[in-house]
């Protein structure tokens, strides 16, 4: 494994003394070193020319369904798409009970619920877009409650917003404190829901503000990075989640600790799957190759990976007349 | 004065309304039949068969859902547009054929005939085709001809254009998309073809043109799940023509089996038949 050696010496100290005002925060996340813009996306270009066939590919199709976030979130969903879509979350492919199960389903706050229902104890986590998503236009007072009620709900994973204008108009400590409130919630009466932060870095403008952001997230406690809600184009990208893992190493370099990863967003293609997957691995290595540490936000991508996976098995091709409609 | 460099043509393939060359990047030399080289076209593999029938299910939705009408119209345009190609057709033909120039040009003539001839089918279809039904009951009950969907075709390996028309124009006249594997060793009128469908109004992925090994690429359209129907006109192999049909059998495609040589014979309705499915409907007389 090829591996870029950190340009980080961030230790818990320094984290520690980053956060004890907002001009200490800022400091140090502008003392973060600049991204390399050629750089990043030049590599990103490389490591996707890679070609993965036969034994590896099918490896790598079954790992990428059991890292599937299963995703509707539209103003249109109602109970039966939630119904149709964790009966697919747990069983992808009706013909074939070999096919591993994704990692989750998410959905919109208010349909948590169902999804609990549904998904039972099958091991499929829910989670839930909380913290208005997708624009977090909202007073904290609201963002809390949203989160709230999906923890309540039962949700295990909760995606929140970071506030966009706060962190472009140079508030960070404002959009720390928020991650901080809304992890407090998640942890309320017990409850132990995973947090997800998503950047959305369609809207951040420059890689820099990328690192930044990711920085600003794992501090204040994320428990992954996400990089977009899927409402803004661009979405994920492979240069952006080059950026995002490289912090993620360096977090783990800083602090010991892992940290999750999600692009979201733009995938669709067994092909563009395969891609990240490769960047995953050259960036953070395997140990982030399990569903515990990377995530797809995806929908459409699992029709694909499920047509590829019936060519392998079959021999021929398949066509979308044998994966439900979605 | 100098002598003027030859411009060399390379033959590409015809996906989605784009002129790609083969995936694989494979070639193979083409030639007339003395065996003096003619041309370089591309060679295409599974994986450019692939994207045809991807292109081809693309562009079913809009093509089979455009007017009769209009249907019409378009396909008689790639007729007009033939004729304007005519001189470049008939030299390819005798080039390809073997033919003098004048049963050359017969047979370019005729081909564009028959495009015209079945151009004139599109609107007409559902009347002949179809029918209003007796039942003993109080509802109307009418039988409308609809198309197949996707359409594997084997062109003829003889009859390079006559026999290419004969067997494209009756698939796509009725809204069936189709992928097309023009003649093994005579290509190069079909490549022609391509491009006139590429400038006359057909959207991209209606008409999908590979040229290559029969024995290759047939397999992969005949097993490919999303593909209704195949026609075996060109394939010329008795063991291939057997494991094709079985091939196809996975998702019951419509197969047509080989039946004729002679394509300056009346066609008749049969082979516009062949990819037809016919929906029934009962509607209540009103109250």
């Amino acid at each position: 494994m090829t591996r870029s050696p950190s340009a980080l010496a961030v230790d818990q100290g320094a984290l520690d003394d980053a956060v004890r005002s907002d001009a200490a925060l800022r400091r140090f996340l502008h003392g973060l070193p600049g991204v390399d813009q050629v750089g990043a996306e030049a590599r990103a270009a490389a490591l996707s020319t890679r070609s993965i066939k036969t034994t590896a590919k099918a490896f790598a199709i079954d790992l990428a369904i059991s890292m599937i976030d299963l995703t509707t979130l539209q103003g249109n969903d109602t109970q039966g798409k939630v119904r149709t879509l964790c009966a697919k979350a747990m069983r992808p492919d009706p013909h074939d009970a070999s096919v591993p199960r994704t990692a989750a389903v998410c959905v919109y706050n208010d349909l948590v619920g169902q999804a609990r229902e549904e998904l039972g104890d099958s091991g499929v986590r829910v989670a839930a877009v909380t913290t208005a998503f997708p624009s977090g236009r909202a007073s904290l007072a609201v963002k809390l409650a949203d989160t709230r009620d999906a923890v309540v709900q039962g949700a295990d994973e909760v995606d929140m917003v970071i506030d966009r204008g706060a962190f472009l108009s140079g508030r960070y400590l404002e959009v720390f404190e928020e991650i901080q409130a809304v992890k407090q919630v998640c942890h309320e009466n017990g409850a132990d829901a995973h947090l997800k932060v998503i950047l959305e870095t369609g809207e951040l403008a420059t890689y820099d503000n990328v690192r930044r952001a990711s920085w600003l997230a794992m501090m204040a406690g994320a428990d992954f990075i996400k990089t977009s809600t899927g409402k803004i184009s661009p979405a994920a990208t492979l240069p952006v989640t080059l950026v995002m893992l490289e912090a993620c190493r360096d977090w783990r370099d800083a602090t010991g600790r892992m940290m999750g990863m999600k692009p979201a967003g733009g995938i669709s293609t067994t092909k563009d799957a395969m891609k990240y997957l490769v960047l995953v691995n050259e960036t953070v290595g395997t140990d982030w190759l399990t569903p515990d540490w990377f995530r797809f936000g995806a929908s459409s991508l699992l029709n694909d990976l499920l047509l590829q996976r019936q060519k392998m098995s079959t021999g021929r091709y398949s066509g979308p007349d044998y994966v439900t409609v979605d | 004065m100098a002598a003027r460099l030859e411009v060399r043509k390379t033959y590409k393939l015809y996906i989605g309304g784009a002129f790609p060359r083969s995936e694989s990047g494979r070639s193979y030399e083409v030639a007339d039949t003395k065996g003096r080289f003619l041309a370089n076209a591309a060679l295409a593999s599974r994986k450019d068969a692939r994207d045809a029938v991807v292109a081809a299910r693309k562009a079913f939705g809009g093509w089979t859902k455009a007017t009769a009408y209009n249907r019409g119209q378009i396909l008689y345009r790639v007729a007009e547009v033939m004729e304007g190609r005519r001189a470049q057709f008939v030299d390819e033909v005798a080039a390809a054929e073997g033919l003098t120039a004048r049963r050359a040009e017969a047979a370019v003539e005729a081909a564009i005939d028959r495009w015209v001839w079945y151009a004139g089918w599109a609107d007409k279809l559902p009347q002949v085709l179809g029918s209003t039904n007796p039942v003993a009951g109080p509802y109307y009950n009418f039988s409308v001809p609809e198309p197949t969907g996707v359409v594997a075709v084997v062109a003829p390996q003889e009859s390079s254009l006559l026999g290419l028309v004969s067997v494209l124009a009756p698939v796509i006249v009725s809204g069936n998309t189709t992928v097309v594997l023009a003649s093994e060793n005579r290509p190069l009128p079909a490549f022609t073809l391509s491009e006139v469908l590429a400038t006359s109004d057909v959207p991209g992925g209606v008409v999908n043109l590979l040229t290559g090994r029969v024995a290759e690429v047939a397999p992969w359209l005949a097993s490919h799940m999303d593909v209704n129907a195949i026609d075996l006109a060109g394939a010329d192999d008795a063991a291939l023509r057997t494991e094709l049909e079985i091939a196809a059998a996975d998702n019951v495609k419509r197969v047509r089996r080989p039946d004729t040589d002679d394509w300056t014979a009346d066609p008749g309705l049969a082979r516009i038949r062949s990819f037809l499915e016919t929906k029934t409907v009962w509607h209540p007389i009103g109250v």
